[in-house]
């Protein structure tokens, strides 16, 4: 066959079968292995008991039984999400902000630019450095609080303050990102739609309110479905930021930060798989509400 | 869905004329709100990378009876000395230090290593399967990319876990490849966008290569590829960005200095906290040694990464 088909003249090859699974193999191979079999394999693991050490052992819904009876995961499940709330609360209006800002007043490369920095950086430089600036003796923050005339506050070692620290330390690190996003959704709001409004009489909070945000809406709904993702994997920061596993009474043991104890600090490896199988239920049905109460998609930019 | 950066963008810098120029000069009072909201957007963003320059360059007690100044208090190299395993233990317990040995050198020539082989080979791999779907017929293409694309909804942070078992059964614990090969392929998203790119190129000078007599492959690495230079560039920085800055996956993977990056690194400097309190100007100068070379990564590309933040509806 291939004397034959080396014979052939290649002026119009129907298909390039032979070529294409050369180009897509390195690629194919990495999702096969790193992707979909770890998927697969999350999932399985869930329903047995693996330490590592000895093979998995099926034990059916055992790990879930625990997990809805287990109250620590509950408590880290409510540390995750008022950690998600303020998060994405405050993250959101401050990236709505900064992009109608810029949109309004300049499309400066540079300001964009030192908007963009913290993400450059990762949630560990982000967390030591904040842990350095609300440390409670020395840091900065609490210098200034101090000649403000307010006590000095533990941000990142009381219960009541470490998890909404740790949101704004992210919302630090974020925010400008999901501004840039923001930002590339107003650009594309025809300016004529402002001219007229201004024609009109309109005033600047009248056209946010009914120009800018209607029209992003769409983009918006996307990139709310994406840092919500995001902001449920909280890790990094907890994890350098906040005094031991969990803080104080496991007040910052956020769900990521559980599931990696279980699995590396008490080798429940089945235990630990489930409650991911279960942020990853949370995470699919968040995905899909919002994606159909936000209708995203759908734009009124005929 | 996907993280959103798109070629669309990528047109030189046109000064978009902002929707609402104002022809009148006079500054309103709304107008002078607005800037100084913005000037303290920028001081909030900013004021962190001063504080860590001030504290690295700071003395340990100097900090402690001065926490305020602005200024560099007790001007010292030791916070650095002590990061690069240049003092002395004794030297460095009597400045603050935790007397530990760390050698960042070390821990940034992991770093490099595993950032570079991460977005060499990824960007590599994921550009040759985007032509695949993008350009080449064969058959079950659009299943294979429904199938790729299906992978977008996998967060990644539920494929670790079993990862690591991976990693383990292969004997790759605390290796550098081990860090690398789960990211070292493909990710979902630089296929897909890639593959956005190569669609929206013309298909003529291909065409033409093509009667010409050139082959495929060549006509993939000598006229696509560098065609794709600016979107690849992009991938490229953003890629070595997040490689450099994982933590998850190299803590658990990693165990001793030989597999160590910075971010774990600077975890472990954080918790080594000595008696008398946290050497903060030697774990500010470690910070600064692990956020400086994407600082100077991004001033290089700044431009072209700023302009390509957008949005590549996934239709």
């Amino acid at each position: 066959m291939a004397v034959a088909s080396s014979s052939t003249p290649r002026t119009k090859p129907r298909g390039d079968g032979l070529l294409a699974a050369i180009f897509i193999a390195p690629a194919m191979a990495g999702f096969l292995v790193f992707l979909l079999w770890p998927t697969l394999r999350g999932i399985y693991l869930s329903f047995t008991r693996y330490n590592l050490l000895t093979p998995a052992e099926w034990v059916g819904l055992d790990n879930y039984r625990r997990m809805v009876n287990d109250p620590i995961f509950w408590g880290s499940l409510r540390v995750t999400i008022e950690y998600v709330v303020i998060n994405i609360g405050v993250q959101t209006v401050a990236a709505l902000c900064i992009a109608v800002l810029m949109q309004r007043l300049t499309t400066s490369s540079l300001l964009r630019g030192i908007v963009l920095t913290p993400y450059l950086v990762s949630n560990v430089v982000a967390g030591v450095v904040f842990l350095w600036i609300l440390d409670t003796q020395l840091g900065i923050g609490n210098e200034i609080l101090g000649a403000l005339g307010f006590d000095h506050v533990a941000f990142l070692a009381s219960n009541e303050w470490v998890i909404p620290s740790v949101a704004l330390i992210n919302v630090w690190r974020h925010v400008g990102y999901t501004a840039l996003l923001l930002f590339a959704g107003l650009q594309a709001i025809p300016g004529d739609v402002y001219e007229a409004a201004r024609v009109d009489g309109a005033g600047e909070l009248r056209m946010f309110w009914r120009i800018s945000l209607p029209l992003l809406r769409p983009v918006l709904a996307v990139v709310l479905i994406m840092t919500v993702i995001g902001s449920f994997q909280v890790f990094d920061t907890v994890a350098v930021a906040t005094p031991g596993p969990g803080g104080p009474a496991n007040a910052s043991n956020v769900l990521q930060l559980y599931i990696y104890g279980s699995a590396f600090g008490r080798f429940q490896f089945g235990y630990a798989s489930a409650m991911s199988v279960a942020l990853l239920a949370v995470l699919s049905v968040i995905t899909i509400v919002q994606y159909r109460l936000t209708r995203a998609g759908e734009t009124d930019l005929g | 869905m996907a993280v959103l950066t798109t070629a669309r963008a990528e047109s030189p810098d046109t000064p978009v004329t902002a929707p609402g120029k104002r022809v009148r000069r006079r500054p309103s009072f709304g107008r002078v709100v607005a800037w100084a909201v913005m000037v303290a957007i920028v001081l909030i963003t900013l004021l962190p990378f001063y504080w860590i320059v001030r504290t690295a360059l700071s003395s340990n007690t100097a900090l402690t009876s001065d926490p305020s100044s602005p200024l560099p208090v007790g001007f010292s190299w030791g916070g650095f000395a002590r990061v690069f395993g240049l003092q002395s233990t004794e030297e460095a317990l009597a400045q603050g230090g935790a007397g530990g040995s760390l050698n960042f050198w070390r821990y940034l020539l992991n770093s490099t290593f595993v950032a570079t082989l991460v977005t060499v080979c990824q960007v590599l791999f994921s550009a040759m399967a985007a032509y695949a779907f993008a350009r080449l017929r064969w058959r079950g293409r659009d299943r294979v990319f429904g199938l790729f694309l299906a992978g977008l909804m996998v967060p990644t942070i539920f494929t670790l876990l079993p990862n690591f078992v991976l990693i383990k059964e292969l004997g790759l614990v605390d290796s550098l490849l081990g860090i690398a090969l789960p990211t070292m392929f493909m990710t979902p998203f630089a296929v897909f966008f890639l593959r956005q790119f190569f669609m929206n190129l013309p298909l003529e000078m291909e065409e033409a290569a093509l009667l010409d007599g050139a082959g495929k492959v060549r006509i993939f690495f000598r006229l696509s590829l560098p065609m794709a230079s600016a979107p690849l560039i992009t991938l490229g920085v953003l890629t070595y960005i997040t490689a450099w800055n994982d933590y998850f996956w190299p803590l658990m993977v990693s165990y001793s200095d030989s597999s160590r990056v910075l971010t774990v690194a600077l975890s472990i400097f954080r918790s080594q906290t000595p008696q008398s309190g946290t050497d903060w100007a030697g774990l500010m100068a470690a910070t600064l040694v692990a956020a400086l070379p994407m600082l100077v990564l991004f001033g290089v590309f700044a431009r072209r990464i700023v302009n390509s933040i957008g949005f590549s509806g996934l239709k």
